[in-house]
Parts: structure tokens; sequence; C-alpha cells
């Protein structure tokens, strides 16, 4: 029920960012970016994608993906070292989409595809762009800022279809937290390194 | 540009300015150390941006996938589960 208080007011909110009528309209977007900004006040800094840049953020998402990647761990232990991996990946985006509060459609995209893969268990699926078989029959005709901002969204998950503001919107946020993804899990890594390393185990470091 | 079809669901929704292109353009510009590190001074075409921003994204993953794998193999030599107590409780610190 909440979430879809939540889902809804971001939704309108996307409305009245993208209406455009003339100057006027240009500095009503900005109105509407100030005034998302009061709504999602506390931790968000000025600049757009700083929640993903402060401290606390990287370190629920950190505990968090722990918590995950342990579950993943006990559950089923698939004998394959690339399973076991795509299973992490997984179980990271989505502790991160998650943290994301289903605020930005990328995040509510990998949410949503992740209930999806495990009710019908088909070929398996990247939410990312690797689908690079499903390229368009025309690819050199159309111009080529086109072509890049189809790649974009494709790569940006759930923004296929989305206007061209709204996935650089998408884009920002979506790279501001892909980079605490990378910033947590390598410290994590490190750390289970060097626990590995100095446990009373006899296995070597790793790395 | 400005002959671009959004494809929205909202309806009446007008066409989209260049300025406001580029504005955005500019904004995610910053955000690729790629382009910000290196002639931050000179303009960059908005393709270009485009581009190193797919680039960008894609290296973003793929360091995602390398570094599950690898957490992957470092949480299968690691088998107690005093050593996950103490990893969330250094990293809470």
């Amino acid at each position: 029920m909440f979430l879809c208080v939540e889902t809804t007011r971001s939704y309108s909110m996307e409305k009245s960012y993208m209406v455009t009528d003339s100057e006027g309209g240009y500095r009503s977007m900005e109105s509407n970016r100030r005034k998302r900004k009061k709504m999602e006040s506390g931790s968000q800094k000025v600049k757009r994608g700083g929640r993903w840049r402060t401290e606390a953020e990287q370190q629920i998402y950190s505990a968090k993906l722990v918590e995950a990647i342990t579950k993943v761990r006990r559950s089923s232990a698939p004998a394959a070292a690339v399973h076991r991996g795509r299973a992490v990946r997984e179980a990271a985006d989505r502790v991160l989409a998650a943290a994301g509060k289903g605020r930005t459609r990328w995040s509510r995209a990998i949410m949503t595809s992740r209930v999806g893969l495990r009710l019908r268990k088909r070929r398996k699926v990247t939410v990312t762009g690797n689908n690079r078989l499903r390229k368009p029959a025309v690819s050199k005709q159309e111009p080529p800022l086109k072509r890049r901002v189809r790649v974009l969204g494709r790569l940006v998950p759930g923004c296929r279809k989305l206007s061209f503001p709204n996935l650089l919107e998408e884009a920002t946020d979506y790279i501001a937290a892909l980079e605490m993804q990378v910033r947590a899990m390598t410290a994590l890594a490190e750390l289970l390194a060097g626990t590995g390393a100095s446990s009373s185990n006899l296995q070597p470091p790793s790395c | 540009m400005s002959s671009r079809r959004s494809r929205s669901r909202q309806p009446g929704v007008s066409r989209i300015s260049d300025d406001q292109i580029a504005d955005l353009v500019s904004k995610l510009q910053q955000l690729i150390p790629e382009i910000r590190n290196r002639r931050s001074d000179k303009q960059v075409s908005a393709s270009k941006v485009l581009q190193e921003t797919c680039n960008y994204i894609r290296n973003l993953h793929r360091e995602v996938d390398d570094l599950s794998d690898r957490l992957s193999a470092l949480l299968a030599s690691t088998d107690t589960d005093s050593d996950q107590a103490a990893i969330i409780r250094s990293l809470l610190m």
C-alpha cells in the first residue's frame, strides 16, 4: 500500500516534469525539481545522485548485501562458479534496487523482473542490455545520436521506451547507484580477502 | 533534434527543446569521469557524451560482474558464520 502511494507520487511528479510550453515551462520544471528535492530531504545532497554517495547509504547497502549473499551461499549451492557469480550479481542488483525505494524506474524494473524470473524460470535473461541479438534491422540509417540514445535506453533497465529527458534522469541515478555498488562490493571483497587470510584456516588469500 | 518523437505515455506532451536537451546532456557529462577529467573546458558533443555514458555503464556492469564472481569465490572459502558476523560488525562501525 505504502509503496503504491510512493509510486503514484513520483509518477505524477514525472508528468509535471515533462511539460514544457515556453520558458515558463522550463522554469516550472526547475521548481518541480526543487519540490522533489524538498520531499526527498534528509540524506540527499544538493547534487542529484548525491544520495548514493553518502557513507551511510553505502554501509546500509553493504550490510544488506552481505545478508543477501550469505543467503545465496546457503540456499542452493550450485557447483559451477559461473552460476554462483551470477547469483551474487543478481542479489547485489536486487539489494541495490531495493535501496532505491522504488523512486526510479530502473529500480522498479529490476525488482519486478526478478519476481518474473522466479515464477517463470525460463531462459536466463539478464536485466541489463545484454540482449545484443535483438539489434534492430536498420542500424546505420538512423542518425547516430538517436542510435546512441536507444543503446542507452537498453543499458538502463526498464528504460527502453522512455523519453529523452527522463532517460537521462534515470541514467544519472543509475550511474551513481552503480558506482556505489562497485565501491561497496570492492570494499567487501577486500574485507573478505583480508579476513580469509588472517583467519585460522590455512587457505591462501584468493586474490 | 527538436523533431524527436516522445513515446511517453502521458498525453499532450509538447516537443522537447534543444536547450533542455543540451542542459541535460551537460549534466550527464559531469558524471562521466572520462569526460570530466580531461578537457573539461571544451564543449563535448552530445553524441560523444552519450557514447561515453554507454561505455561507462557497460564498464560498471562488467566490474560488478567481476566483483560478483570474486565475492562468490571468497564466500565459498570462508565457511564459518562468525566471519560473517565480524564482517558485518566492522562494516557498520
